[in-house]
């Protein structure tokens, strides 16, 4: 059979393809990020980093970004502290009624977006009317929504990592005179600890990037960065635009190929 | 070191026995197979004496001591597990200290015994690989490693060799063999391949349907089975249902009248024989158990031929030849006798 028979070949071209589809977009906006010129053209004149620079220097930026960043790193402790020994309960012990929890930490996940985001709102307010304690607009009324999208990652990959890990792993520390702390700490979370660094950096990322919620909650007078990105096209498309979703596009691919090192990403589903 | 003792015991799932009254002893040093079908109970009898389930009933002792209540991690086990079990995250020379590292032995010690055990399963060059560089081989001689570390004073096997291709199966349950021997440890494993059973342990226990039916060496149960199960588990057996009508004296159940040796209680009961202690001949013997059968098919089995036989009676009945005796080969449909040996006829229930 020869080594590039026509169809092997049509396949070839329709996954290049599709990854030029998938990609470019991407590329295009960090090689606009680049450009010269105040508004978009294609050939560019030139080019500058002024527009980072220029980002970093507008408040709503700035201030978008640090905001993101602390929201998602709170989101992530809480997000691992709940789903951790959620997961290590439900993989390894049975009890009434745990499939019906599992698919509850999860069912985040399934909910679109925007429908999250408007449910936590009315049921923020609905504490505040029954309790006095306000939660919209708050920061930790922030900060507890993005833990509600991250926890499913981690209960996810946390999972997929104990089901991996196996008990008999476990039945042969024990059988060699470990108790079972000894157990959990030398052998079960050495185990499970690329599972676990895997969720942070889902966490993280699933926080960083959320639009919807923070649409909803976010107090007066703050913004998150997806939230700034989205208020500036709706009046301008120059490349500061660009030099901004270039910043966030790195981090967040950072974020995965690092966690691609620790966890087959592919093995969480 | 030290025997092993189960006393009646039991362990029910809800209304399942799925260990039934089991009482057993494990000679010091000793090399003792739990065979039987799956579902038969012999791997939760060894979770058991490794103390991984708790018995509904009955006593278990090492030596003097008794271990019923103990948790696993206090019992002085050494176990290998199917599949091994051994620690990804930890190089070969980790693993077999991690017993050592959990008794809180000092850093000398530790080193000496590791490099021991190395030494004793071969794999001194792999001390620093990673479990998942090795071969299915090595991994198991690394999980005995392990086991042996700590000094236990039973051996358990789950099934040690089911995860290998039949070839590496025959040398490495041999080489285990060989080890145990050499540590003159009492050890215990769970195994549904009779082969291997008879190959290697000291004596074998045939568990069926929770229920321990026979505790023997391989000959013992091979020649004298105590039941009908065992006798038909351990190599193929013909029977010939009938009773027992006096001293050595056996009527089918069409009337004919057969010999057996051993005494028996009078009663409804079966004859065996195996079939390579048959033949098939133009007449009645009459130092022998004859039967008139017709031959129903014949089958190569390369140094073996087998003949499958159907008595007057509706009877099927096994005759294994070796191939080169067997000279002009009686075809399908012939009618002839069959005939065995009174010695090699015995009588289950």
């Amino acid at each position: 059979m020869p080594r590039f028979s026509p169809g092997r070949y049509a396949f070839s071209l329709l996954v290049a393809l599709i990854f030029v589809f998938l990609l470019g977009p991407l590329l295009v906006i960090i090689w606009a990020s680049f450009f010269a010129d105040k508004i978009l053209v294609f050939p560019p004149s030139g080019y500058t980093l002024n527009w980072f620079v220029r980002a970093w220097g507008m408040d709503e930026f700035a201030d978008g970004f640090l905001l993101s960043l602390q929201v998602a790193a709170f989101a992530t402790v809480i997000s691992l502290a709940l789903g951790v020994p959620a997961a290590l309960a439900i993989e390894r012990f049975s009890f009434p009624g745990r499939e019906t929890i599992r698919q509850c930490l999860l069912s985040p996940m399934y909910v679109p977006a925007i429908v999250a985001g408007a449910a936590v709102y009315i049921y923020y307010i609905q504490v505040e009317i029954l309790s006095g304690f306000q939660l919209a607009s708050t920061f930790t009324g922030l900060v507890l929504a993005h833990s509600l999208i991250a926890l499913p990652w981690t209960m996810r990959l946390v999972c997929a990592s104990l089901v991996t890990a196996n008990t008999t792993s476990e039945e042969a520390a024990r059988s060699l005179g470990a108790n079972a702390i000894q157990t959990f700490f030398l052998v079960t979370l050495p185990i499970i600890r690329p599972g676990i660094i895997a969720s942070a950096m889902f966490s993280f990322i699933a926080s960083f990037s959320d639009l919807e919620k923070s649409l909803f909650l976010i107090g007066p007078g703050k913004t998150t960065l997806p939230i700034a990105i989205v208020n500036y096209l709706e009046w301008s498309l120059d490349p500061t635009i660009s030099a901004v979703a270039t910043v966030q596009i790195f981090i967040i691919g950072a974020g995965l190929l690092i966690s691609d090192r620790f966890v087959k990403l592919g093995k969480a589903f | 070191m030290s025997s092993v003792t189960l006393t009646n015991i039991r362990k029910n799932y809800g209304e399942l026995a799925a260990v039934d009254n089991v009482s057993l002893e494990i000679r010091e040093g000793e090399l003792l197979a739990l065979l039987g079908p799956s579902g038969c109970g012999k791997t939760t009898t060894l979770r058991m004496i490794a103390g991984f389930v708790a018995p509904t009933a009955g006593t278990i002792r090492f030596g003097d001591r008794e271990v019923t209540t103990v948790p696993v991690h206090k019992r002085n086990v050494g176990m290998v597990f199917q599949g091994y079990a051994l620690f990804p995250h930890l190089s070969v020379a980790k693993n077999i200290e991690f017993g050592l590292r959990v008794r809180s032995m000092d850093k000398e010690r530790k080193a000496k015994r590791v490099a021991e055990m190395l030494r004793w399963v071969q794999l001194d060059s792999m001390a620093d690989r990673s479990p998942r560089a090795l071969s299915g081989g090595q991994q198991q001689r690394v999980a005995l490693a392990r086991a042996m570390a700590i000094e236990p004073d039973v051996l358990l096997l789950d099934e040690p060799f089911s995860a290998l291709d039949a070839k590496l199966r025959a040398q490495l349950r041999k080489e285990i063999r060989d080890l145990q021997q050499d540590a003159g440890i009492t050890s215990v494993f769970v195994t549904h391949d009779q082969e291997e059973a008879m190959a290697i342990a000291d004596r074998i226990g045939v568990m069926n349907q929770g229920k321990l039916e026979q505790v023997g060496s391989a000959h013992d149960l091979y020649k004298r089975p105590a039941s009908r199960f065992v006798a038909g588990f351990i190599g193929k057996c013909n029977l010939v249902e009938g009773r027992v009508t006096g001293e050595g004296r056996f009527e089918t159940s069409n009337g004919r009248a057969l010999r057996f040796s051993g005494t028996r209680a009078l009663g409804p009961a079966a004859l065996c024989f195996r079939p390579e202690h048959a033949s098939l001949g133009e007449q009645v013997s009459p130092q022998a158990n004859s039967l008139p059968v017709t031959i129903r098919s014949v089958t190569s089995l390369g140094p073996l031929t087998e003949f499958e036989c159907v008595t007057d009676n509706g009877e099927i009945l096994l005759v294994t030849a070796a191939s080169g005796d067997v000279g002009l080969t009686p075809a399908a449909g012939k009618k002839l006798s069959l005939n065995w040996l009174l010695d090699e006829s015995f009588v289950v229930e």
